[in-house]
């Protein structure tokens, strides 16, 4: 067994063993927990850099080990994994900051990061799935480890959440498995390669192939949250900000929208999809799911639900990029979730310190909040113009590529889409940070916690800012070797190569 | 030289003995019970770890107890689905062995281990038992230490449940006594091999065909016939339930499938059909049921009933795949299923009930043991990577392959409602009651071996490959596509 061949199953396991260790730390081993969670985040970037580099440098990375007759469970590292593995672990690391933060002093603490390294190792898992049984594997495990996460706080709320959450994604599993089966039973293979698989029975089973192709998007389509699927998403706000953060930017949605661009691009191919007519209504889907999304997140008052809907929208242009099936809107779909990661991070981050640190949870209550708390406000004023599209922030890149990208395909009407869903944007974002910057404190804060002379704690802070800076260095440094844009353009190149 | 030495051992008797011997000392010597019990489950254990070798070794096995052949003497046969059997007992075995020492106090230990190991004995020797006499015994065996232990628990309910246990158990057997009867006056032979040579579609054997199937589908509680199960299981002690849900139903469904495999002569086609419509049914009305339930113990019965059903979907398609796929969830079900009984035993010892909406935070105040039931969920659901994902994985294969993708609907819509009926119960051991009720420690051994069997029951999903092999050893499956070729 070479390195190249264990490689994949390090990065997996840097997250999850210190997950299962963590499982058994009694709550008083707050150091030990730190350093695991922590150390392994630390060594998993490594890792990664590691991988990016050898991928670049001609390497293979893959890991096979038997699963079923004829199946193998795989690991591979390609261009299109490392993309969302790289999002994945750098996230990570930064909301593992936070958590630390965040959960300082709050019970069940080992349970709540055990789950959450488990979370990571299956989005991990995801992102180097090989075939579409590995793919599955993991999808279903994220949807277990999640679940204790939402209803960590134990209360009747969130036990309700976590209820409509499983309803939903139990469903997605369940029709994923189906579809997988089945094209396992017509194909005789399930594994990912560029352009897909099913292009010799395209002929003879047309039909079949179209209705597989329904079920696997409506089993990722929970989890990315596309209409009418989406209903789970704003209920599950009643988790911890942390949780939010990851399943908003990383985790859930991610895994969704990432599945759309695995089966839209290795399993069936481009040239299949559209030869089967099955991206435009794909791209009408999503185009509706990005207007509904926004509408819904201008009536919010609760700041964690306006950017739960903000979310449905906003991922909902990845697979608008996918599916309008172009080489240009394919990197505007794929820099777009590395892009929607960073900037919707930001914002939970934000409106997790405004609840911690002043109890605030409710956009009337932001008032002047500017003031209180001006990194805050400022990390969060960078992510609210990134998903407006306000140049140069990475959101104007995603929208500027998925903009030209429909031209290029002919696709004209998804202009008025990007623009109406902008309009909307900037509709619901910019009356918040009107109050926070501009309106008149209301006396107190609901509950005001005090940190010395911060604003808030270290570890709360320092993430946001992060990860707003980095929003800005997405945008402004977009076309830099290995820059997630650059980055998609080599994905795509591999798509769409004559 | 040691190693042939190992190699010649008749384990094949020895694996029957030992419990045997096990029992009858814990009887003899009731004080020394509980390290008797232990000592032999163990040994069991080692001595089936010798079979497998000989068996990986030399393959499938015919013995002639003390050099005596059909039709005069016993004979004993194992191949690969036998000693898949014979593994999973032991496993699940060792896992309520250790949780029984823990469990029962002082008096009831007296009672348990003799017939928990009388009961473990009966299970080696019909899995083992190549004649269809030897076993009507060994199932009449299995059923009276069944009713015993059931009855172990005391109390009006326990042995109401018990009597009624007793009735079913009997009308069973003595059904399948009744076909046995008929085959012989037909055939003049109980052994299985000559009984499949000699055997003909006649009236008789058809009468007795149905005859073995009903005692057997009754004792294997396959809906409709599945009303004495659940209160059976759920009065019954904690380790008693485990046994009786992962273990004992699973024996009669042995033997209905070697019947099927082996014995019976077509026409199977209409049959197979309607056991797979029974099973179908099973599957539906009992995750339905379970959902409805109150108390955990019934749930956790109910959900038996639906997982049994899943077994018989391997009927219709009659295909090596589909038995494989029935025999992965019946294995990963048996481990499942103790580490949830065990787990309610936990609960219900901790709390003095097992109401479901009072659960009151047993998450917070009980991980290990509600990480052992979820985890038990995750492979009743058949979710990935876990036994039950497997096995289910299996049969849609199989189902989909015959083109019937109905029954494929049937193994989704099992799966969906039994995450319906286990996330139930851990969404409400997260959340808090008002009133809150008296707590008693519950003893680490109860906690890690709920929790190890349900670690089992996962992990037999990653290594698939060894099991299905094992399951191929001397061909059980093969004659079916013969018979199937001739018919």
């Amino acid at each position: 067994m070479s390195l190249d061949s264990v490689f994949p199953l390090f990065i997996l396991a840097t997250s999850l063993v210190p997950g299962l260790i963590i499982f058994f730390l009694p709550e008083s081993a707050v150091r030990t927990r730190i350093s695991l969670n922590m150390g392994g985040a630390l060594i998993k970037v490594f890792l990664v850099g590691i991988v990016i580099w050898g991928v670049f440098n001609g390497h293979h990375y893959e890991t096979r080990l038997p699963f079923l007759p004829g199946l193998d469970l795989v690991l591979r590292i390609g261009a299109l994994s490392i993309l969302f593995v790289t999002l994945s672990t750098g996230l990570w690391l930064v909301t593992t900051v936070y958590a630390i933060g965040y959960l300082e002093d709050s019970p069940h603490r080992s349970r709540f990061f055990g789950f959450f390294s488990l979370c990571v190792t299956a989005t991990i898992g995801i992102a180097l799935a090989g075939n579409l049984i590995t793919f599955l594997l993991f999808y279903e495990l994220l949807t277990l480890a999640t679940y204790p996460l939402i209803v960590h706080r134990g209360t009747e709320e969130a036990r309700h959440a976590g209820r409509t959450y499983l309803v939903y994604t139990i469903m997605g599993g369940a029709l994923l498995l189906i579809g997988t089966v089945w094209l396992y039973g017509i194909t005789g293979s399930l594994e990912f390669v560029h352009r897909g698989f099913v292009s010799a029975i395209v002929d003879t089973h047309r039909s079949s192939l179209i209705i597989i192709f329904v079920l696997l998007i409506a089993g990722l389509g929970v989890k990315a949250a596309l209409l009418p699927f989406h209903g789970w998403l704003p209920q599950a706000m009643v988790a911890p900000a942390p949780v939010s953060a990851l399943l908003h930017a990383v985790a859930v949605v991610k895994a969704g929208a990432f599945g759309i661009v695995r089966v839209v691009h290795d399993v069936y191919g481009v040239e299949v999809a559209v030869s089967l007519g099955v991206t435009l209504p794909l791209a009408v889907l999503a185009a509706v799911t990005i207007i509904y999304g926004s509408v819904r997140a201008l009536f919010q008052d609760d700041l964690k639900r306006r950017l739960a809907f903000s979310t449905v929208s906003q991922v909902s242009y990845i697979t608008l990029g996918i599916a309008v099936a172009g080489p240009i809107a394919t990197i505007g779909g794929l820099v777009h979730l590395v892009h929607q990661g960073v900037m919707k991070i930001t914002l939970f981050f934000c409106a997790g310190n405004l609840a911690e640190t002043l109890g605030i949870h409710k956009i009337s209550e932001m008032n002047g909040v500017g003031r209180r708390m001006p990194w805050t406000m400022a990390a969060f004023t960078i992510g609210a113009f990134g998903m407006i599209g306000a140049p140069p922030l990475a959101g104007f890149v995603s929208k500027w590529y998925l903009g030209l990208g429909a031209l290029d395909a002919g696709q004209d009407w998804v202009i008025f889409v990007l623009a109406g869903s902008s309009l909307l944007n900037a509709a619901y974002f910019l009356p918040v940070l009107h109050a926070a910057w501009f309106k008149e404190p209301v006396g107190q804060w609901p509950h005001e916690h005090i940190f010395g002379r911060m604003e808030t704690a270290w570890a709360l802070l320092l993430p946001p800012v992060f990860t707003a800076f980095l929003s800005v260095a997405l945008g402004l440094f977009a076309s830099v070797p290995f820059s997630p844009l650059e980055w998609a353009r080599f994905v795509t190149s591999l798509e769409f190569a004559p | 030289m040691l190693t042939m030495q190992v190699q010649n051992v008749p384990w094949l008797v020895i694996v029957i003995t030992l419990p045997l011997v096990g029992s009858l000392l814990c009887f003899l010597l009731p004080q020394q019970a509980k390290k008797l019990g232990l000592m032999t489950a163990f040994t069991i254990a080692a001595s089936l770890i010798g079979l497998l070798f000989q068996v990986l070794d030399q393959g499938a096995q015919r013995y002639t107890v003390g050099g005596w052949d059909a039709p005069l003497g016993i004979n004993l046969y194992v191949d690969g689905l036998s000693l898949l059997l014979l593994l999973m007992t032991a496993l699940v075995g060792l896992g309520i062995s250790v949780y029984a020492t823990a469990y029962f106090n002082r008096d009831k230990t007296v009672y348990y281990w003799p017939l928990w190991l009388l009961l473990w004995s009966a299970l080696n020797a019909l899995f083992l038992s190549a004649d269809l006499f030897n076993l009507y015994v060994c199932l009449e065996l299995l059923g009276l230490s069944a009713v015993a232990l059931v009855a172990i628990a005391g109390g009006a309910d326990a042995l109401g449940a018990a009597i009624r246990y007793l009735l079913v158990s009997l009308l069973g057997s003595l059904f399948y006594l009744l076909g046995v009867a008929l085959i012989y006056h037909s055939v003049a032979s109980v052994d299985i091999i000559i009984v499949a040579e000699r055997i003909d579609a006649t009236p008789p054997i058809l009468a007795a065909m149905g005859l073995m199937s009903a005692g057997l589908l009754f004792k294997t509680a396959l809906f409709p016939m599945h009303f004495w199960l659940p209160p059976a299981h759920a009065n019954a002690p904690a380790p008693v339930s485990a046994l009786l849900s992962a273990l004992v139903v699973k024996a009669s469904f042995y033997i209905l499938l070697r019947l099927w495999l082996d014995v019976f002569p077509l026409p199977q086609e209409v049959l197979g059909q309607f056991l797979g419509l029974l099973g179908a049914a099973a599957v539906i009305w009992g995750g339905v049921q379970a959902l409805r339930q109150t108390r955990l113990k019934m749930l956790i019965a109910y959900s038996t009933v639906a997982q049994i059903g899943y077994l018989f979907i391997a009927f219709p398609l009659a295909t090596s795949i589909a038995w494989k796929g029935a025999l992965y969830l019946l294995l990963s079900h048996a481990l499942a299923k103790s580490a949830m009984f065990m787990a309610a035993g936990n609960i219900l010892h901790f709390g003095g009930h097992d109401t479901i909406l009072k659960l009151d935070r047993v998450a917070q105040r009980l991980p290990l043991t509600v990480a052992a039931f979820s985890l038990a969920g995750v492979s009743i659901m058949g979710l990935p990577p876990s036994g039950g994902f497997i096995g289910k994985w299996l049969l849609l294969n199989a189902a989909l392959q015959a083109g019937e993708w109905w029954w494929a609907l049937v193994l989704i819509g099992g799966g969906l409602l039994s995450a319906g009926y286990i996330f139930k119960v851990v969404g409400f051991a997260f959340t808090q009651t008002e009133a809150s009720h008296e707590v008693h420690h519950v003893p680490a051994a109860m906690q890690w071996t709920a929790f190890m069997m349900a670690l089992a029951a996962i992990l037999v999903g990653l290594i698939a490959p060894w099991p299905l092999a094992l399951m191929d050893i001397g061909l059980p499956f093969e004659m079916v596509v013969n018979k199937g070729s001739n018919g």
